[in-house]
């Protein structure tokens, strides 16, 4: 399968200390990728690379194929990378309906002036948009939430929420960063079916960053490991898990345990 | 108390609305607070001066039609917010609001060193061109523009930005021309209100720019509520005219004012309006709000162990 993302030798480094180091992978067309490791291990400042948060010290970052390193984040948005945060961040004081609305911007172009004299092209497209937004909702279950305040929103649907405004986006590669944070084993369970489908419908690829095994373990086709900024393994969930390097890394040595 | 001088404090209330409705734009919807927004009034009338003073008055102006100083004013105004956008935008909240504080002072000292503007002495000769029809008419186009801009994707993206702006840029939303556009349009609605304030005083002097005038407008905006052009406009409307109300008090009055701003933040914290309209769109969307709440305790409740089953 193509590759849609190319990540090679990306390194980070925030003054002496390398957050990142030499890091190779990439995203199959259509696949959902699990990235783990312990904490600190870099996985949240690879998202930032990619989304254009912080720029990388070293390496290429291809996105179809075209190079996308050095661009500002909403150019990489337009391009169609999208993702969540694992510290949720919704326009808290918007309605559920607003937050998706206000995403949706990307498939309207009117102008300044369309919009201050209410020309038809400004209503036709608001149209389209608030059609859109609805649309969205309604296939992730939001719709009866939708003039809800989103900080009210439980936190599940939150994150939900967090989803569903990546996805008016019209994504091509969504970036979901410990999306199972904080859910209980059932909606964990949820989720795993969500990621799956929005994959299935929307026609995207997933690379997802999560410290749920049995969400890496079930839904991830291909898994990358690292630790203190270092690709460690890759493979699938069975190679994965059965590497010594990554238990070591998750567990400590043996000698480690033995004290513990 | 005559026709003429509540007409008189409405207009001054409709100039200070003008002003107040840019800085809403600014601070209430994209969340970035000015203390330097006299500094853009100042410009306006300045400039707004300058083009419809008489050549033979001193300062000498350019002689020419009001409604060329009223777009000249707010032009410049503009113009220079463009400016001043391209090297504070990019600080970070309270930076850029330190930034635009030294901006205004800074026009007001140039201004007090101009002589070719009359200098710390002022600018006695303007015109009397501020009518009262022409304020009202400033007024309802400043809130149309407004309403229809924040009701739209432009207005939901400088939302977007004060909501959250890391979100707004994963979004695809491109911060910087949000807040620079924002920032632009809310100069040339302080450089307009400029220009009508200098043709209904006749005389203008740098001082009466200062520090005090900027922090005036920046509390009505926060008073009438952010996030609310019908808050902007009762504050404007409401603290423009408190000052003559408390007139009885004298040497109080100005303490009066203070204590009656804070009686209604501490009872208002939001403001007056605090992000609501007073439209019936706006009135509709609160009650959803507030029964979309309601339907999701109640749905809460109910999926609670303990509570009634649904």
């Amino acid at each position: 399968m193509a590759a849609i993302l190319h990540i090679r030798d990306l390194t980070k480094q925030f003054g002496g200390l390398t957050a990142v180091d030499a890091v190779s992978f990439g995203v199959p067309e259509g696949g959902i990728v699990g990235l783990i490791g312990p904490n600190g291990a870099g996985k949240t400042t690879i998202f930032n690379l990619i989304t254009g948060v912080y720029r990388p010290t070293s390496g290429s970052i291809e996105f179809g194929d075209r190079s996308i390193v050095g661009l500002e984040p909403f150019r990489i948005a337009d391009m169609g990378i999208t993702r969540t945060f694992q510290n949720i961040r919704l326009f808290k004081n918007l309605s559920v309906f607003d937050n998706v609305l206000t995403a949706c911007h990307l498939n309207a172009n009117y102008s300044f002036a369309d919009a201050i004299l209410r020309l038809p092209r400004f209503r036709a497209q608001e149209k389209g948009l608030m059609a859109k937004a609805e649309n969205l909702l309604g296939i992730m279950g939001l719709l009866g939430y939708k003039d809800l305040i989103a900080n009210n929103l439980p936190y599940g649907l939150q994150r939900r929420l967090e989803i569903v405004r990546a996805l008016a986006l019209n994504p091509t590669l969504l970036l979901l960063d410990e999306p199972a944070a904080g859910m209980n084993p059932d909606e964990t369970e949820q989720l795993m079916r969500l990621i799956v489908r929005i994959r299935d419908d929307f026609k995207l690829s997933v690379l997802v960053i999560e410290h749920h095994m049995d969400l890496i373990m079930g839904v991830c086709e291909h898994i990358i490991v690292l630790n203190f900024g270092e690709k460690i393994a890759e493979g699938s969930a069975d190679e994965v898990s059965k590497n010594p390097q990554v238990i070591e890394a998750y567990l400590g040595t043996s000698g480690e345990a033995a004290n513990a | 108390m005559d026709w003429t001088y509540i007409q008189g404090i409405l207009m001054l209330a409709g100039i200070n609305m003008i002003a107040v409705l840019g800085l809403s734009l600014l601070t209430g919807f994209t969340g970035l607070f000015s203390f330097g927004h006299a500094g853009f009034m100042a410009i306006g009338a300045y400039v707004g001066a300058w083009i419809s003073a008489s050549p033979a008055s001193t300062p000498a102006g350019l002689g020419l039609p009001f409604i060329l100083a009223i777009v000249g004013g707010g032009a410049a105004a503009g113009a220079v917010s463009y400016f001043i956008g391209r090297i504070s935008l990019n600080l970070k909240g309270d930076y850029f609001c330190i930034a635009t504080l030294g901006f205004g002072e800074a026009i007001r000292l140039i201004f007090n060193n101009v002589n070719r503007f009359g200098g710390a002495r002022g600018w006695p000769g303007v015109p009397s061109k501020s009518t009262f029809l022409a304020i009202l008419i400033a007024d309802i186009v400043a809130v149309l523009f407004l309403a229809n801009l924040v009701k739209s994707r432009h207005g939901r993206n400088m939302i977007a930005v004060r909501e959250e702006e890391l979100a707004a840029q994963i979004a695809g939303i491109n911060v910087f021309k949000y807040k620079m556009i924002s920032l632009i349009i809310s100069a040339v609605y302080a450089g307009v209100a400029g220009v009508f304030f200098a043709h209904y005083m006749t005389f203008i002097q740098p001082k009466m720019f200062s520090l005090t005038k900027s922090t005036e407008l920046t509390i009505i905006v926060i008073f009438g509520g952010l996030g609310s052009i019908s808050g902007s406009v009762l504050g404007a409307l409401v603290l423009t005219a408190l000052p003559e109300v408390l007139r009885a008090f004298e040497i109080w009055r100005l303490v009066f004012y203070g204590a009656a701003v804070i009686l209604i933040m501490v009872s208002r914290p939001k403001g007056l309006m605090g992000g609501m309209e007073l439209t019936p769109s706006g009135i509709r969307k609160v009650a959803a709000e507030r029964k979309a709440l309601r339907e999701a305790k109640a749905k809460l409740l109910a999926e609670t162990p303990g509570g009634e089953g649904d």
